[in-house]
């Protein structure tokens, strides 16, 4: 059964579509990155597919209930908010208030699992305000994992993480995968989305341009087609490198 | 739970310290005789019918303010936020000039607070109308100042054009807020209202935590806005509006204690609520025993002795954030 199914979705922003008609599914192991230029209408789809923008068509997750829909699908937004200098810990456990609360144990090892999941266990008493920007993105995502929802959806999650940050949390979202959860993340970096993500989904001006395949979706069209970019895609020991070689006009 | 009894405890001995205070001097005994009605009968009036009264409405004026003031901060997720923000104190503070300058207060003895109360339950209505059920919180403050500013401009209309001074006298008293010569009646009108919006703004608890990760964050943790802005909106009509009907407009409570008392909460909006509706009893009560101890025969007033107090413990706060910073 998918975790996720959009029919026809459509969002439109005054007259104009910046959701236009896509359909798509994500089923269990399926680690999708969701790529395109500024204003595809990346963050426009994961916030409707959530029931957070009023659309047309259908969205699995929109019809559930708001209590439902915390259990099935757990969302990173862009922008990392922590409006209050809490504890990591205290942030972390938010994610558990979909859940049932008397459910005490379960709640502590929820949180303990993904403290430990992203490396946070020893800043659990420290607060969250304090930290640096990449860390705090780290005690996010730890918000989410916590929630321990099927499906996890993140708006460029790895956006201004270093190299190492940005590599370690795409393993975290493969092992969620592997683990028989889903995760839909929309990425800038076309590399790391060709190696960590198990399908591409390429979004171009609200519509889907190619859903498939990493290796399908990067051609050389595509890319010159949705990005305007010239590149070369290298197949290597290493697996695929896409380089961008330059712009075109 | 440490906090939640020290809180607790502070609040009792200082409602305790406020019935042994008064301008007949009673002893201890008296006090508590009269308190349940036995002794001397004049002690027994003096005790259920001045004293208890004025005692219980600090508690209750105070409890509101500080929950109320806590709700707002949590829900615009800013420490600078109060209760007046969206003009409910502005407005029951117009309905009560408007009372008095009519000479309708005078009319029957709750027809001042039930003015107040009317007009701050209009306030909250404006503000729905304006920023609608389903605005974000910018529209909200954006609409609340509006109220606040219109309220503020009907109030100064009505005292420029008041032709009886002694109407403006009383105005211009009833604004600077007093608990003193409050009866069971005030009482009685108030404590349904201020439970009913206290208990309204306790179930926002878990919806405040989730607003720790921002609105869309919140709502994706299963959080209705809808439902948690309907309820602070009119939790706070209930609870400021009947607060500032009773005891005129005391500002700085719904601002200073949840700052306070939000490192000893761990900064967590949940129980910052409950906190500062403790915390607010005990610094009212603190307050209106200064106001009876400093000047008893000068009848100083409730909100500017509060301003004194809050003030420079704010601008200590500041500072305090400042060297931290």
């Amino acid at each position: 059964m998918s975790l996720l199914a959009l029919d026809q979705l459509t969002v439109t922003r005054g007259q104009c579509p910046v959701v236009d008609s896509v359909s798509l599914t994500v089923d269990p192991g399926e680690c999708v990155g969701l790529i395109g230029p500024n204003g595809a209408g990346k963050t426009t789809l994961l916030r409707a597919a959530l029931g957070l923008l009023p659309h047309r068509g259908r969205s699995s997750l929109a019809t559930l209930s708001a209590r439902d829909r915390a259990r099935a699908a757990a969302w990173l937004p862009q922008s990392r908010e922590i409006a209050w200098p809490v504890t990591v810990e205290t942030l972390v456990a938010l994610g558990r208030l979909p859940h049932d609360s008397r459910a005490g144990r379960v709640q502590a090892r929820a949180v303990e699992t993904a403290l430990d999941r992203m490396e946070l266990a020893a800043f659990r008493h420290r607060k969250a305000t304090e930290l640096s920007g990449g860390e705090q993105a780290r005690v996010l995502i730890a918000r989410a994992l916590a929630q321990d929802a099927p499906l996890l959806l993140a708006d460029e999650p790895v956006a201004g993480l270093d190299p190492a940050s940005q590599i370690f949390t795409l393993q975290v979202f493969e092992a969620l995968a592997s683990e028989g959860h889903a995760v839909l993340v929309s990425l800038h970096d076309l590399t790391l989305a060709a190696r960590h993500c198990t399908r591409l989904v390429l979004l171009d001006r609200g519509r889907v341009a190619a859903d498939g395949p990493p290796l399908e979706v990067l051609t050389e069209a595509h890319l010159a087609e949705v990005f305007h970019l010239r590149g070369h895609m290298l197949e290597t020991p290493h697996g695929p490198l896409l380089q961008p070689l330059d712009v075109l006009r | 739970m440490k906090l939640a009894l020290s809180l607790t405890l502070l609040t009792a001995l200082l409602a305790l310290a406020s019935l042994m205070l008064g301008y007949a001097p009673l002893p201890p005994k008296a006090v508590l005789g009269g308190l349940v009605g036995a002794g001397d009968p004049l002690h027994v009036m003096v005790m259920q019918e001045i004293r208890l009264p004025r005692t219980a409405l600090a508690v209750l004026v105070g409890a509101a303010l500080g929950l109320s003031g806590a709700a707002m901060q949590g829900y615009l997720r800013n420490p600078l936020a109060e209760p007046g923000l969206i003009g409910v104190s502005g407005s029951a503070a117009l309905g009560a000039v408007i009372a008095l300058q009519t000479g309708l207060a005078a009319a029957f003895a709750l027809a001042l607070p039930l003015t107040a109360l009317l007009f701050a339950l209009g306030a909250v209505g404006l503000i729905l109308l304006l920023a609608g059920p389903r605005g974000g919180s910018l529209t909200l403050i954006l609409a609340g100042i509006a109220v606040s500013a219109l309220a503020g401009a009907l109030t100064s209309l009505a005292l420029n054009l008041s032709s009886n001074p002694y109407a403006t006298f009383e105005i211009v008293f009833w604004m600077m807020g007093s608990l003193a010569d409050r009866s069971l009646s005030h009482l009685a009108l108030a404590a349904p209202l201020i439970a009913l919006g206290g208990a309204a703004l306790l179930t926002l608890g878990r919806g405040l935590d989730a607003l720790t990760l921002g609105e869309d964050g919140a709502q994706a943790l299963g959080i209705s806005m809808t439902s948690l802005r309907l309820r602070l909106l009119f939790g706070t009509a209930a609870a400021v509006g009947a607060a500032t009907a009773v005891s005129g407009a005391v500002g700085f409570v719904g601002l200073v204690v949840p700052h306070l008392l939000r490192p000893l909460c761990g900064a967590r909006p949940s129980r910052l609520l409950w906190a500062s509706a403790l915390g607010g009893a005990a610094m009212l009560l603190t307050a209106d025993i200064a106001v009876r101890l400093v000047l008893p025969e000068r009848d100083l007033k409730l909100g500017v002795v509060m301003a004194l107090i809050g003030a420079p413990l704010f601008l200590h706060l500041i500072y305090k954030t400042r060297r931290a910073g």
